[in-house]
């Protein structure tokens, strides 16, 4: 149960939450004219006339739009409409060149859909999808340039957008959470949106309101704009409902409205009253055609699907026996999961993915390093874990390894054998380092004998000192026993 | 060597191949018509140097024999085109001094082609209107005016008077609701609307996407069939451009119409249809049965509705196509204290009255509420209407109707000031065509007994140019109408 019920003198109340989530379709050009999208360039430089809205020019789709969403839709289990319609979305702002915003509205090329998240007390809930479609996005207005001026940047307007609803299915914010995570991993795997909140190219618009829990109405819900990361769209939630709670125990009800949350300060403000409420004025776009795709093209983004996180949650736990949450952790990136199979590739999996999430993540963090740029690469981390279980060297020593690795780069291999760390499992050397120890410390064998048997591990410590580390503790374990008796 | 401009394009295209005249002179015979006749307010720019540098051109061309379709033809522009680094205003005051830095595509095919540009033609304001009355740069005088000075029709009255007046070779026009037709017959020429998608909208300023249309008028009907050749053909930058082979529509000209079904409908008889009009009709379809075509009466049942379709429809589009004309980033602006202010400003002052009421049509039957009841209900009986001929179609191969209710009628004519619905009545027979998408050509039929041109409309199978051709070069043959003007 991840529901969050809200209980206060009065009673206990229920979130109901939906989410509708922007995302920038990862394109080289835009979706109606060939201007580039880069991020990051001067101002206006990636602007086409088409873009800026002069007179006479005409929007044509870019095909690779289509491709991408096409692709996402599948990644949401959703169903692919094979008949879309484009819309203009009209009204009037300084960043929006053609006075209306080229959209689908009644058919959007994407369907109901579901995906699944992961929920922290290790169970999943699906979460239904509305639907998705595609449209244009608007430039960028300055306002703090100038105290008497706006300045107008048009580099983003006409890129591709995708635009997914949720059914209003949270009953957390953890679900939403949760649910932002796993959409940002599936966009990912799929290369279709890069996913950074922060730059604005995965945007979210958060749907609230409440009732009393056990009631099954819907009821006035607040929308807030652009809240813009995952922490902020679960503090939205929360203290939104709380807010709703508030009035609804005051006698007070709660009005339509658009709001904007504050970052600073957590809390929600109003932006537009519903009686402000544009008029968008939607009609089928007459610069373009019906957007049709046969099962052909299709099956075609079919073919190019890469396993998505869940399934490969699931290959991992069943074929390489990860625990859900090792796969989990491993499987929200791509890039990690990929690392993770080549490294696990040969070897025990298991101890691989301890390494990856210990040790590996760790000294990644220490260094401030992302993962591409590792100094420890998938193979040396897999020869190392081998190094390990095949009895070369013990864990001590791999620890030791591994910290010249991050260095140096090195093979493990090579580091053992040139520093000539390879663990002692010559029963007889060990035995000589075992009798040495005994014979020098007569009190305690004494003592051991006499039933204080936790001096076993003083023993071991003896031995593998006297080993310099390299002795096979097991063998250390099982030859003192017999030795004490 | 003012009787140059006498020729039509077939025959100047001769001349010029026998050297027998320059381009040079052609040009400034044109150029001397022009200046001539400044007072029928044809054209809103003249571009003589511009012309007369590409007339060199062509001579040059002409002399190593790699002369285009249509090199050394002097051409008037519709001022709904964009023509590179020549001002395009839409005839609107909102577009002050705009100059493109692009042009259409049917003007670059003609450019290609060898033709030169004389200038830009008057048009009512965005090509709304019907007597180029709505003009920013005022109203063109018919050339065949007697005491009164009398419209030359809309929108496209520039281009219609200019070729009447050997102001130009020929013009290029854009037909939305009659805009080609229309002032064709007012002053005395002929005009071809082809079938919606023939040529490219791209770099034509839209008025409305789903019905605009841009085709020729010339002084006969060869030189229409040799300007829409040039002027036709698919364009990836228009996707609702067509990707229909164009034929060689002169071939057809001159054909045997023996057996080829002529429909009559019913509906453009309506009770009290102006008498001479009504005989005109029927002379036109003695003539057409004496050369062995069949007459086939025909039914258009939803005729009715097509002017309240049309004054939806087309208005809804432009409500939005027109909302780019903000201030922001081309035209007038007239500053405001707001960005809101601002808009409201430059609108105001920008745009004409026509316009205005338009606008606010187009946006009333978009808004939520009345959407279904206007807006959906006029494109359902768009379709029904297109049905209509379709149906027609199965029993006719070309329907013949007059192409305005009325000759043409003197400027400043009080019904039609005062009540619009007077004005928009003059489109009842040509708006219908635009609906459905089709081709549809204007050709002089004889003179009223006040001595004013009168048309007659010939109606195509969508793509079917060549039938309208072939049996309007056989009215034409019979009419003789340049002979006796």
């Amino acid at each position: 149960m991840s529901g969050m019920i809200i209980e206060t003198a009065k009673g206990k109340w229920e979130i109901v939450c939906g989410l509708e989530i922007h995302c920038q379709i990862i394109s080289k050009s835009k979706m109606f004219s060939g201007a580039s999208t880069h991020y990051g360039s001067d101002a206006n430089e990636n602007v086409s006339f088409v873009d800026a809205g002069m007179p006479g020019m005409l929007p044509t789709l870019n095909e690779h739009c289509v491709y991408q969403a096409v692709k996402t839709g599948l990644g949401l289990n959703a169903q692919i409409n094979k008949y879309s319609e484009f819309s203009r979305k009209n009204y009037f702002y300084a960043d929006l060149p053609q006075g209306y915003q080229i959209t689908q509205f009644k058919f959007p090329i994407v369907g109901e859909g579901a995906i699944s998240i992961d929920l922290s007390d290790g169970t999943t809930k699906d979460i239904r999808i509305e639907r998705m479609h595609i449209e244009q996005d608007a430039g960028k207005s300055i306002h703090d340039m100038a105290p008497d001026k706006s300045f107008i940047d048009l580099n983003r307007a006409g890129v591709g957008l995708m635009e997914i609803v949720t059914k209003p299915d949270f009953r957390s914010p953890e679900e939403a959470g949760a649910f932002l995570r796993k959409l940002r991993s599936i966009v990912r795997y799929l290369g279709t949106c890069d996913g950074n909140m922060d730059e604005g190219s995965m945007r979210c618009d958060v749907n609230v309101s409440v009732r009393p829990l056990g009631s099954d109405e819907l009821r006035t819900r607040c929308e807030m704009k652009n809240v813009n990361s995952v922490k902020f769209v679960m503090q939205a939630i929360e203290n939104e409902a709380k807010r709703h709670i508030e009035v609804y125990e005051s006698g007070g009800t709660i009005a339509q409205e658009t709001r904007q949350f504050d970052p600073s300060t957590g809390q929600t403000k109003v932006m537009r009253k519903k009686e402000f409420a544009h008029d968008y004025r939607y009609f089928p776009e007459p610069d373009l055609l019906p957007l049709v795709l046969d099962d052909a093209y299709i099956e075609r983004v079919k073919k190019d699907m890469v396993e998505l996180p869940d399934a490969k949650k699931a290959r991992f736990v069943n074929e390489l026996g990860l625990t859900a949450y090792d796969a989990m952790i491993i499987c929200e990136n791509r890039e990690t999961a990929d690392f993770f199979e080549k490294a696990a590739k040969g070897h025990d999996a298991k101890k691989v993915a301890n390494w990856l999430m210990g040790d590996f993540f760790a000294m990644l963090n220490e260094k401030k390093v992302e993962l591409k740029d590792s100094p420890v690469s998938a193979e040396n981390l897999g020869k190392l874990v081998e190094l390990v279980t095949s009895n070369v060297i013990n864990g001590k020593t791999a620890k030791d390894v591994f910290a010249i690795m991050a260095e140096t780069g090195g093979d493990p291999e090579k580091i053992v054998e040139e520093k000539g760390l390879k663990q002692v499992t010559d029963s007889g050397a060990i035995e000589a380092v075992i009798d040495e120890v005994i014979a020098s410390s007569p009190e305690n064998v004494a003592a051991y004998k006499a039933g204080k048997t936790a001096l076993m591990g003083w023993f071991v410590g003896q031995v593998m000192k006297a080993s310099k580390g390299k002795a096979n503790p097991g063998m250390v374990n099982q030859l003192l026993k017999s030795k004490l008796g | 060597m003012s009787d140059l401009t006498k020729l039509t394009i077939a025959e100047a295209l001769d001349g010029l191949k026998k050297k027998e005249f320059s381009a040079v002179e052609l040009t400034q015979a044109y150029i001397k018509e022009m200046e001539n006749k400044r007072r029928l307010n044809a054209y809103v720019l003249e571009t003589p140097e511009i012309a007369l540098a590409q007339a060199r051109v062509s001579d040059e061309k002409y002399a190593n024999g790699t002369n285009g379709a249509l090199e050394g033809i002097p051409l008037g522009i519709k001022d709904l085109f964009c023509t590179k680094d020549i001002r395009t205003t839409a005839c609107s005051h909102i577009l002050d001094g705009f100059e493109p830095q692009y042009e259409s595509t049917v003007t670059s095919k003609l450019l290609n082609a060898g033709a030169s540009v004389l200038g830009k033609l008057n048009m009512d304001e965005f090509a709304m209107g019907g007597s180029n009355e709505t003009s920013y740069y005022g109203p063109v005088v018919n050339p065949w005016s007697k005491d009164k000075d009398l419209v030359a029709g809309g929108s496209s009255g520039g281009s219609a008077a200019a070729v009447a007046a050997g102001m130009c070779a020929g013009a290029t026009g854009t037909d939305t609701g009659g805009s080609i037709r229309q002032p064709s017959a007012f002053c005395g020429v002929t005009g071809i609307k082809p079938t919606y998608g023939r040529c490219s909208r791209y770099g034509i300023i839209a008025f409305a996407s789903s019905l605009d249309q841009a085709g020729p008028i010339a002084k006969d009907v060869r030189d229409c069939a040799l300007l829409l050749k040039t002027m036709s053909g698919y364009d990836a930058k228009d996707s609702t451009s067509a990707k229909a082979e164009v034929p060689d529509f002169e071939k057809f000209l001159g054909q045997d119409i023996k057996g080829l079904r002529i429909g009559v409908p019913a509906e453009y008889r309506p009770e009290g249809l102006n008498e001479e009009i009504a005989a005109y009709w029927d002379k036109g379809i003695e003539i057409l049965k004496a050369r062995g075509a069949e007459i086939v009466n025909i039914s258009l049942p939803h005729t009715k509705y097509a002017l309240a379709t049309y004054y939806i429809v087309a208005p809804a589009e432009a409500s939005s196509n027109l909302a780019r004309y903000d201030g922001l980033r081309f035209g007038l602006r007239v500053p405001g204290e707001h960005l809101d202010n601002m808009y409201i400003n430059s609108r105001t002052e920008g745009f004409g009255k026509e316009v205005k009421r338009r606008i606010m049509i187009g946006t009333y039957v978009l808004s939520a509420g009345y959407y279904d009841a206007y807006y959906l209900k006029a494109q359902k009986v768009r379709r029904l209407i297109r049905q209509d001929f379709l149906n027609a179609f199965e029993k006719c191969d070309v329907i013949l109707t007059p192409t305005a209710p009325t000759a043409a009628f003197p400027i400043g004519d009080k019904s039609m000031a005062e009540n619009p619905i007077n004005m928009w009545l003059n489109d009842v027979f040509t708006v219908s065509v635009n609906l459905a998408g089709l081709p549809a050509m204007s050709l002089p039929i004889g003179l009223s007994k006040e001595g004013l041109p009168l048309g007659l409309q010939l109606i195509g199978k969508a793509f079917d140019e060549a039938t309208i051709f072939k049996a309007a070069d056989a009215l034409e043959a019979d009419v003789k109408f340049m002979e006796k003007k």
